[in-house]
């Protein structure tokens, strides 16, 4: 696919890339802070993925491979828009498999397959402050993250705990990287809250309408929150995979007809098509 | 056998295709032109031009064509074109005191130095559909007066400041504008800050903020000390010149509210400014504008500020309608994973009486 006319590679200016390079350095230097950046109008809606674009398109070079997921597809449409996107600004190569990417940008997953070094995942971040919902205030919450003060968050999960006997935080579930910031994952399913621990890739976390940016370095301590007597626990399923057959990874729940009919599949396309090519081979 | 939903990007390039399609119409009525839009829906023009942030009749009459009249949607594509344009620096300060008046009025005085100027106003039109229109045909020559309206009309504020009744405006710091397309916003937010996001700020938004204030969530008595617009000249000093020079003119909506205000420990009892400011015939925009503008300064000047246009964060964060539109409208991308995720604890919660005869099994899990 030819290049747009008329835009700089990746479309977003070298000034505009130096400023969020610039962020993303101070966002590594301090894991799990929210560093404020100059956020930039992008083409495509806020809400839609303008934060990680913009982080993508500020680490993107010439020789990088792009991988784009949206609920752990890779094609689902607006995963499609923004691989587009990129191969029109930037016509960089972008591919489906996790293994072959050298930079994947998300929204909503972690892949399955494990990240290596070298690998930066790109997170589309909607609302970057982890405390938003206890207190709707920026200037509160930015004084809460300067004095640790997360004993509202502790509360909230109790209060989970008393009224339904268990956590009931499903995605976006609160973290505490390497000991200090309390971080928003982004609405990940807590299932892969575990996969952002020790990570051998870089982790980046892109606010485009809240103007944010954060970041877990590889090899960085992501505790999600717990108590000690109702420890943290991911999701688990009774069925497996109608497509790939495997039952460990995170599954879509499709409704088969109006009858209660259902059936479920990776919600990860590429992993689960690895997954069949391996089976294939192996009859 | 069902498999999740595949081929997303030719679905996505029929939609475009059918969308266009849409937007053309009936091939049998003749295209919309640029210069129609430009010259026949000017105030829809001067809305996309005043939140979308560029003054470019053309490009903003193209935005509106290519979005089919959804203004917030013209807005937003003006707002992206403008995001890859370079900056080459700040203007100086309109100087709108020096305005070319075409329309001035104030129902604060019943006459004043320069008079009350109606100009074009849909004011005091009675809201009759004009069945005529239906067949087109040209309207009646405007009228021509015989004294051209005064070349300096003193503004309202300025002729109360000579009085000292009302604030004086805050003296200038020589230090460029902050721009909040270019950096984050910081709260609290310079009035610098503020003015410039209500600028951009959806009219609706400010609309029925600046209504809230005038019913009784806010404590605001204003007065519409002055409207006026009109042309004004943009100045801009180019570094290497070392002097301003005149690079065109714009026309502007300008509304000086005067409010009461009932004085401090540090400021006896006067009247104080509510400013707004937009490009075109805005009028209701830049009233509006004046009105939260107004009510945002509460705090400064030490008033209990409990009300929603009080809240500098509450306005300043969701007057944006780019923002607002994309956030809202994002619930239509796929959260599979998340309702997946809601669906399998909701289905534990209910299965939750069984359980608690087994503590903790997800403990042991």
């Amino acid at each position: 696919m030819s290049t747009v006319q008329g835009y700089n590679f990746a479309y977003l200016d070298e000034q505009t890339k130096r400023m969020i390079r610039r962020a993303i350095l101070k966002a590594v230097a301090i894991p799990g802070y929210q560093v404020p950046f100059g956020s930039r109008e992008m083409p495509l809606p806020y809400g839609w993925g303008t934060g990680g674009i913009q982080v993508t398109a500020a680490v993107l070079g010439p020789s990088d491979t792009l991988k784009v997921i949206d609920q752990g597809a890779d094609d689902t449409t607006n995963a499609v828009s923004i691989r587009r996107f990129f191969a029109r600004t930037a016509g960089v190569a972008t591919t489906e498999r996790t293994v072959e990417a050298t930079l994947i940008q998300t929204r909503h997953r972690i892949p399955e397959t494990p990240l290596r070094e070298g690998q930066i995942l790109i997170y589309q971040v909607p609302i970057p402050e982890p405390l938003r919902w206890l207190e709707p205030r920026e200037t509160e919450t930015r004084k809460m993250h300067a004095l640790a003060d997360y004993g509202a968050m502790h509360v909230k999960l109790y209060e989970d705990v008393a009224r339904f006997g268990r956590i009931a935080t499903t995605y976006d579930y609160p973290v505490l990287v390497q000991g200090r910031y309390l971080m928003r994952p982004s609405p990940i399913p807590k299932f892969d809250n575990p996969k952002m621990h020790m990570n051998p890739a870089l982790q980046l976390f892109g606010a485009g309408r809240e103007k944010r940016i954060y970041a877990v370095p590889p090899y960085t301590e992501v505790k999600s929150l717990d108590f000690e007597d109702h420890p943290f626990a991911v999701q688990r399923w009774d069925q497996a995979c109608a497509l790939c057959g495997g039952a460990d990874s995170f599954l879509d729940e499709v409704v088969t007809d109006d009858r209660g009919g259902r059936m479920y599949v990776c919600s990860d396309t590429d992993h689960c098509a690895a997954r069949q090519e391996i089976r294939e081979a192996a009859e | 056998m069902y498999v999740a939903v595949k081929g997303g990007e030719k679905a996505i390039d029929n939609a475009h295709r059918l969308m266009a399609a849409e937007r053309r119409g009936d091939p049998a009525v003749p295209d919309l032109t640029l210069d129609q839009i430009a010259g026949q829906l000017g105030l829809a023009v001067d809305r996309v031009m005043t939140e979308g942030s560029v003054h470019d009749r053309e490009l903003a009459a193209l935005a509106i064509k290519q979005a089919q009249g959804d203004l917030v949607e013209a807005i937003f594509l003006l707002r992206a074109y403008r995001t890859t344009l370079a900056r080459f620096g700040a203007s100086e300060p309109l100087d709108t005191a020096a305005m070319a008046i075409r329309r001035r009025i104030s129902s604060a005085f019943k006459d004043l130095p320069g008079g009350q100027v109606l100009g074009p106003t849909y004011d005091y039109t009675h809201r009759l559909l004009d069945f005529a229109l239906v067949e087109g045909g040209e309207p009646e020559a405007p009228a021509v007066s015989d004294c051209p309206v005064d070349e300096r009309m003193p503004r309202v504020a300025n002729v109360l400041g000579q009085q000292g009744l009302i604030e004086g405006n805050p003296p200038a710091s020589g230090a460029p504008p902050d721009d909040l397309t270019r950096q984050p916003l910081a709260l609290p937010a310079g009035r610098d800050l503020r003015l410039q996001n209500l600028a951009r700020g959806d009219e609706g938004f400010l609309l029925a903020l600046a209504y809230s204030a005038q019913r009784g969530y806010g404590n605001t008595h204003p007065f519409a000390g002055e409207i006026r617009m009109g042309t004004v000249a943009v100045e801009f000093a180019p570094e290497e010149l070392g002097f301003a020079v005149e690079i065109g003119e714009i026309t502007v909506t300008e509304c000086q509210m005067i409010n009461q205000f009932r004085g401090s420990r540090e400021m006896p009892p006067q009247f104080t400014r509510g400013y707004g400011l937009a490009f075109g015939k805005t009028e209701r925009k830049a009233m509006a504008m004046a009105l939260v503008d107004r009510s945002l300064r509460a705090g400064d000047l030490g008033e209990e500020a409990a009300n929603p246009a009080q809240d500098e964060e509450f306005v300043l964060m969701h007057s944006d309608n780019v923002e607002a539109s994309g956030f809202v409208q994002h619930l239509k991308l796929p959260h599979y994973v998340d309702f997946q995720s809601e669906l399998e604890l909701i289905r534990r919660l209910r299965a939750a009486p069984q359980e608690r005869n087994a503590p903790d099994r997800e403990a042991a899990e």
